[in-house]
This record gives C-alpha cells, sequence and structure tokens, in this order.
C-alpha cells in the first residue's frame, strides 16, 4: 500500500530531526534543505540513505542533487 | 622569573574525566583521593584480560545535543566539552579571529570510528558508512571542531605524541602566542580508546594492569606492588593567553604558562630510558625556557602511569634536576591514564594545585618502590606554600617523547 503524502512528510521531518536537529515541524513541503533548512551536502547523504532504509527506495547519487525541495523526496519516494 | 619573552597566562579550564563531567567535580574528586574506575561490564570484557577501565563519569552523549554527537568521534565529543568549558570559563567576549589558535591533539584518533565503520563497511556496503567517518576518525578532527566552534583563524594544530600529546599541544600553544602568531590558543589532548583492540594491544606489550580483582586499587604509581597502568578517557583544556591581551580585557588568570621543554629519548619505541636522560633533558629545558630554577619548583604532577619500567626513574630524573624537595603527584593513580588526554588533564590539575595552592595526592601507594627519593604526596593532598612558586607537569609517550610544561602562580 502506497503512503500517504502527509506519511511521507512525517517520515522525512523524524529523520531530518534525528539528522540535524531541526524540529520536525519545520520541516513542510515547500522548504529546501540547503536554502531554508541550512543542512549541508554530507547531512543530505545521511538522509537519503535514511530515507533509503526508511522507505525502502533507493536515491542514486545523480538524483540526489535533484531533490532540493521537501517536495522532490516526497514526490521521489511516492514515484 | 623572566626570560623577555612574552609572558602566557591561564585564564580558563575545563575537562571532562573519570572523576567528574567537568572541572570542578573532578577536582573535589581528585583532593577527596577517589578512584574513577570501575569494572568494565560491556559484553566484550571476556575477549580482553583486563576487566576494568577509568571511563568518563559523565557519558558526552548526555551532554551534547544528539545531531551533534552523531557525527562527532568519541575523543571529539570529549574535546568539544572540555573546550566549551574552557572557552566559557576565559569568558572572552571578543577576540580578533585571525589572533586566535587551537592546538588539540589526541595520542589515537578516532579510533572506535575507524573499527566501527569497517564493521558497517564490511557487514553493509560503502553506501552505508556515515559521511561523517573520515572527519571522525582524523586525529586533527577535534581540534578542527573545537576551531570551527570558537571562529579560530591564526591556526588550528594538532600534535601527535602518544601519552605526550596534551602537554606538547600545550608547549605548542605557549610557543604560538610567544612568536606572535596568536593572543589565545585553546590547547589541550583528548582520547576515547576504551576498546578491546586497544586492551588487547596494550596487554600484548604486558603494560596494563591486570589487578581484576581490585580496580580502584590497580593504578598506583611508585608502589611495589604496581603492575601496569588504567587505561582512561576524556579530555582537558586551556585557554592560554598573552598576558598583555588578559590584562586589556581584565581576565582572571589562574597561573602563568611559563615554559615547555621537550626533549627524545631516542633509546625504545615503547620503553624509558633507563638513566632518565631524555626525561632530565626535557625538565632542564623547561626550567631554562621558563626562567626557573629548580628551587623555585614547588610541586610535581609527575607522568608516573603505574608501569614498573618508568615509574622510578623519572623521580631519579626529578631529582637530578629539581631537587627532592618539590611535593610530586601521581594523579593517575585516580583517574587512569588518558595517554593524548593525559597532558590535558594534568595540566589543569597543576594550574588548579599552584592556584589552590595544593598538590593532589597519590593513591594506592602502600610500599613505596626502592629508589624514589623524593616527596611523595601520598594519601593526603598537601599544602603548597604562599609567595611565588612554580610547578611542572611531565608527559612521555611511547615514540620516546619526552615533554615537561612549567607553570607559575601569580
Amino acid at each position: 500500500m502506497a503512503l500517504t503524502e502527509q506519511e511521507i512528510l512525517a517520515g522525512i521531518g523524524k529523520i531530518v530531526n534525528e539528522i540535524t536537529g531541526i524540529p520536525a515541524s519545520e520541516v513542510t513541503p515547500e522548504k529546501s534543505f540547503v536554502d531554508d533548512l541550512d543542512i549541508d551536502s554530507l547531512s543530505m547523504v545521511e538522509i537519503a540513505v535514511a530515507a533509503q532504509d526508511e522507505f525502502g527506495v533507493e536515491i542514486p547519487d545523480d538524483q540526489l542533487k535533484h531533490l532540493k525541495n521537501v517536495k522532490d523526496v516526497i514526490n521521489f519516494i511516492q514515484n | 622569573m623572566s626570560t623577555g619573552q612574552v609572558r602566557v597566562v591561564v585564564t580558563g579550564l575545563g575537562a571532562t574525566t573519570p572523576l567528574g563531567g567537568d572541572v570542578a567535580s573532578t577536582w573535589s574528586a581528585l583532593l577527596a583521593g577517589q578512584s574513577g574506575v570501575r569494572d568494565i561490564t560491556e559484553d566484550w570484557v571476556d575477549s580482553v584480560p583486563v576487566k576494568f577501565a577509568a571511563f568518563a563519569a559523565v557519558d558526552p552523549t548526555e551532554v551534547l545535543p544528539r545531531p551533534e554527537a552523531r557525527r562527532l568521534d568519541r575523543a571529539e565529543q570529549f574535546a568539544l566539552v572540555a573546550a566549551r568549558e574552557a572557552w566559557a570559563h576565559a569568558a572572552i567576549d571578543k577576540v580578533d579571529p585571525e589572533r586566535l589558535g587551537v592546538v588539540v591533539g589526541s595520542g589515537i584518533g578516532g579510533i572506535t570510528t575507524i573499527l566501527a565503520a569497517y564493521d558497517t563497511f564490511k557487514e553493509k556496503g560503502w553506501q552505508r558508512l556515515s559521511p561523517f567517518t573520515v572527519p571522525m576518525l582524523m586525529p586533527n578532527g577535534a581540534a578542527g571542531w573545537i576551531g570551527i566552534e570558537v571562529g579560530a583563524r591564526a591556526g588550528v594544530h594538532a600534535t601527535v605524541s602518544a601519552c605526550a600529546t596534551g602537554a606538547e599541544s600545550i608547549g605548542y600553544a605557549i610557543e604560538m602566542i610567544r612568536s606572535g602568531r596568536a593572543d589565545v590558543v585553546v590547547a589541550g589532548g583528548t582520547e576515547a580508546a576504551i576498546h578491546p583492540l586497544n586492551i588487547g594491544s596494550f596487554a600484548a606489550m604486558r603494560a596494563m594492569s591486570t589487578r581484576n580483582d581490585e580496580p580502584q586499587r590497580a593504578s598506583r604509581p611508585w608502589d611495589k606492588g604496581r603492575d601496569g597502568f588504567v587505561l582512561g578517557e576524556g579530555s582537558g583544556i586551556l585557554v592560554l593567553e598573552s598576558e598583555e591581551h588578559a590584562r586589556t580585557r581584565g581576565a582572571t588568570i589562574y597561573a602563568v604558562a611559563a615554559g615547555v621543554g621537550y626533549s627524545a629519548d631516542a633509546h625504545h619505541i615503547a620503553q624509558p630510558e633507563p638513566t632518565g636522560a631524555g626525561v632530565m633533558l626535557a625538565m632542564r629545558r623547561a626550567l631554562e625556557n621558563s626562567g626557573l630554577t629548580g628551587g623555585d619548583i614547588k610541586h610535581v604532577n609527575a607522568h608516573s602511569t603505574s608501569t614498573p619500567a618508568g615509574d622510578v626513574v623519572e623521580t631519579v630524573a626529578i631529582k637530578k634536576v629539581i631537587g627532592d624537595h618539590p611535593l610530586v603527584s601521581g594523579t593517575k593513580s585516580m583517574t587512569g591514564h588518558l595517554l593524548g588526554g593525559a597532558g590535558g588533564i594534568e595540566s589543569v590539575f597543576t594550574v588548579l594545585a599552584l592556584h589552590e595552592r595544593i598538590a593532589p595526592g597519590t593513591i594506592n601507594v602502600d610500599d613505596l618502590d626502592d629508589g624514589v627519593e623524593v616527596d611523595i604526596v601520598r594519601a593526603e593532598p598537601r599544602a603548597l606554600p604562599a609567595g611565588q612558586i612554580a610547578a611542572i607537569n611531565n608527559s612521555f609517550g611511547f615514540g620516546g617523547h619526552d615533554v615537561a610544561v612549567a607553570f607559575t602562580s601569580i
């Protein structure tokens, strides 16, 4: 059964909080990881690996660089 | 006591040790003669012949926010905790970043990170390695993180000289300030090496105590029954500052970091040179570098690790270079041996001894070994005299490194 956008968002929020300490409530779909959440590229790798484990999807490196906003990750996981 | 050089003073102290999570708790436990050693309860204990160690009294992961702790090696965690305390203690509102430096080293570096990462690599593949693995395992990682935290741009350095690392770092920091490269330097040492591989490796050298039935009696410098060192972990950090910079901002000064002496044994990779020639040279150079005489030195925080080979020869060297008058303390009897962190915490102790005029005791000296002809402070701490006095912290390391750092009272 596919996860809803809300469920994925909650999962991403939890991961971002675990790795960066940013409150999950600040992780909203329109936020940019770099510009809004101030997450560096090393932390993005950690987030991607954790998201792969959580949602069971592979995020290749050439795709990771296109995932700029939280919404991009949600879309990637849903598709 | 003048060398015509820029005077360097100590304006901040920080520590996290087997006796306490900060300077105050560590110092009071030290003066109370407590032991920081406990049984190893981890499941790997059966794989090693040593069943005890001096674990940090306060686990750094309880102090640091989790997102921060997970990207730091345990040695970096200790160093950041101690450096934050020292920095807050120094209360520096403003310093030119280009005049601010860091010198913090470790004997072994991120060894537990390396070993855990290799397990991850073998079991799950490179994709599951933390992207912070490299900054966690590199021995200059602690210095780098502290430099970022305080905004140090004058230079961030990490000396590596095994168990002399912390003292060598402080010596290097004194020289950074004296040579005009910096006004303020955060300096010290850190170590987090309590892991079965390290214990097994030190045990393979027959360097560790195996007094498994009496762990808190195992670290016993100068006692006839000593059978090796006790592994400890933690960090000790000083904030060093040019006297002019400190006085201009009205800082509280705890001691003068008067000078440093370095030498090397050129003898054996892991055994002390039996005549103490290298140790004597380091102490002589520390006196020269500080403009002090042996008579000025009223207290020595000795390296004294509780190994059969090194303890007595150090006292012979102290007697020859300084005399038999100083009060000599072996604080590893309580803290265990913090390896690269030792010179850091023992410099903190030496500064506090001068500032509070009290020499810590040495526990577990039941039967003083033959040939020890200096005044060892046994069970109870003893008062240091009033007036202008000086003290030396000795640290020696595998590789034949000898470092003596001299401090004087204010």
